[in-house]
């Protein structure tokens, strides 16, 4: 594990030197989430709550996933496929360690420093312009914390799975469209996905997708609460131990694909 | 455990290829076209040795390099890399190998080149002491002290190079393989690498396998040399063998005391005349007479100041190689 620990660190060293980069996506993400609470907002109303959401709550859920937005994945692939296609992936599969998880960690460690120029930022933006409801007490923190990781796991490990599809196709832009489309709408990125007319919901629970971003939200803003979060937590973990397996077996047999790309 | 250090001493650095295919599928348009890209080899490298592996572009070196070190599965035959598959054993064999593709960083690109080193001992399971040593010892030697916390996108390409090779030998390999080390490369920066490589393998018993285009890499580092051409082994032996086996001429050049009209020496061809004639080049056949008498020849005409020997250009003898390939083949 140290090994993994260690190219964790790496990465998230790496993104540390690219903060002007962080702070034009804070830019970005704040002014979309200006725009989703105002329309998001709109619908809540004064004091008609609609799917369990107040004012507050809405706000802590736009605040949360605009801030999210630079830890997770959601709609890029993530280097390792641009390495597939490179070929750079071979330098990769010639080192003494799990080809998978060390993309992954390196993925992961990106993504949790992005927490602070980003993700700290929003919720501050949110806090202080709109009011929004947070917990007061500490074990939502505590849960949404676990909730949290797993969730920007679970998004670097699908995205990690998608960039391996590489290995069969030359190119995987088409399938990173549909991914997008997919996945943007089913994490709850747009609208919570409790909002969702009944069939779409149950689609979208389904899917590893809401566990991405969705269930933290949910934990850390203290909408779950006790055994509830306990089991959204749970339902990340699983996905993540699927999406584990499944991306292990894509890559091992991608392996035997593999014909590295520019000699 | 126990079986495969038993088993070590044998194979350290050891390489053996036995009927050796690989195939690519090239797509062009709507028609697949077959490319044997490697055709049946077999060879093999003892521990220890250090091989020159040459041939022109596309001729399947780096095709080869990539089965050995298990990052391509062959089509058919078999590889064995310090007596391990090199596919099936994949990180075990990456724990006593460490290659260098010229064109493909293994570094942190946006980080110290210091940091790159601790992720590869972590990678590498090396204890502190052992990282701590080794990093030292590899910095001082490649002369890194100067940029070691310079972030890698920062480093010209000579410096870069040595902290690949460098990244490449942190974990002592047994076996060391580099694809085209010195591409790019000014001209100090090939010597000084040069250098190093001679120093390491003396000091550690390196094997060495390198691919380059550079003879002067060979000539420098190894003892053997395998041509490689269209996939199949051309030619194995040592570099001196293989100017022999095609015919290559060694020139001798003299610097004259006076000038001198083009000389006429029977064994040797005139080649050129500098400075009026007080600088001349001679060619002649290894297999036909010696240095000696060729100099002999001349001292009994001119009186010699200085003299040089030059070695066949590899680049020429391999292109006789393939050319020879060529007619025997039409």
């Amino acid at each position: 594990m140290r090994v993994y620990a260690r190219i964790l660190a790496a990465g998230f060293r790496t993104q540390s030197r690219y903060l002007p980069a962080a702070f034009a996506g804070l830019l970005a993400n704040a002014t979309f989430g200006l725009l989703k609470s105002g329309i998001l907002l709109t619908l809540v109303g004064d004091g008609a709550a609609i799917g369990g959401y107040t004012a507050g709550t809405m706000a802590a859920y736009v605040w949360l996933s605009q801030g999210l937005l630079g830890s997770v994945n959601i709609w890029s692939l993530p280097l390792s496929a641009q390495r597939i296609k490179s070929g750079d992936i071979a330098v990769d599969f010639l080192r003494p360690a799990d080809v998978q998880l060390a993309s992954i960690a390196d993925d992961v460690g990106r993504g949790l420093f992005a927490l602070i120029p980003r993700g700290l930022p929003s919720v501050g933006v949110g806090v202080l312009l709109v009011g929004m409801a947070m917990p007061s007490e500490a074990l939502p923190y505590v849960l949404g914390a676990v909730s949290l990781v797993l969730g920007i796991t679970l998004s670097h490990t699908l995205t990690y799975l998608l960039g391996t599809a590489g290995f069969w196709l030359v190119e995987v832009r088409g399938l990173q469209g549909l991914y997008m489309g997919v996945a943007g709408l089913l994490t709850g990125l747009i609208t919570p996905v409790w909002l969702f007319p009944d069939w779409l919901r149950m689609i979208a629970v389904a899917t590893p997708f809401p566990a991405v971003m969705m269930y933290p939200i949910d934990v850390l803003s203290g909408r779950t609460t006790g055994l509830d979060a306990l089991a959204l937590i749970g339902a990340q973990a699983g996905w993540l131990a699927l999406a584990l397996a499944a991306g292990a077996v894509t890559t091992r047999l991608g392996r035997r694909k593999l014909e590295v790309q520019g000699g | 455990m126990t079986r495969t250090e038993t088993a070590r001493p044998a194979a350290a650095g050891s390489v053996e290829v036995r009927d050796l295919t690989r195939e690519f599928r090239v797509r062009n348009g709507l028609t697949v076209r077959r490319l044997t890209a490697v055709d049946h080899m077999t060879w093999s490298i003892a521990p220890g040795e250090a091989v020159g592996y040459i041939g022109a572009n596309g001729a399947g070196k780096s095709t080869t390099i990539k089965m050995l070190a298990g990052i391509l599965v062959p089509s058919t035959g078999e590889v064995t890399t310090c007596g391990l598959r090199p596919v099936k054993d994949r990180r075990r064999l990456a724990r006593r190998i460490g290659v260098v593709f010229g064109q493909r960083s293994q570094l942190w690109w946006d980080l110290p080149v210091r940091e790159s080193f601790g992720i590869l001992a972590a990678i590498h399971s090396l204890s502190r002491g052992q990282e701590r040593a080794r990093t030292d010892e590899l910095v001082e030697t490649l002369d890194m002290g100067d940029y070691l916390g310079t972030p890698v996108r920062q480093l010209s390409l000579g410096q870069r190079m040595r902290a690949e090779v460098a990244a490449a030998l942190l974990h002592r390999p047994e076996l060391l393989i580099l694809d085209e080390p010195t591409i790019g490369l000014d001209v100090l920066s090939k010597q000084r690498l040069r250098e190093f490589l001679v120093r390491e393998r003396a000091e550690h018993g390196t094997t060495l396998l390198l691919t380059t285009h550079d003879m002067g890499d060979v000539e420098r580092l190894c003892d053997r040399v395998l041509v490689v051409d269209h996939g199949r082994l051309a030619y194995d032996g040592t570099l001196d063998g293989l100017g022999r086996t095609v015919g290559a001429e060694r020139v001798l050049i003299v610097d004259l005391a006076e000038p001198h009209g083009d000389l006429e020496v029977p064994g040797a061809r005139h080649l050129r005349s500098e400075g009026g004639g007080l600088r001349q080049q001679l060619a002649f056949d290894p297999a036909a007479t010696t240095a000696a008498r060729v100099l002999a020849a001349v001292s009994e005409r001119v009186e010699v100041l200085d003299l040089t020997i030059a070695e066949p250009d590899v680049e020429d003898v391999v292109r006789r190689i393939y050319e020879r390939a060529a007619t025997s083949t039409s």
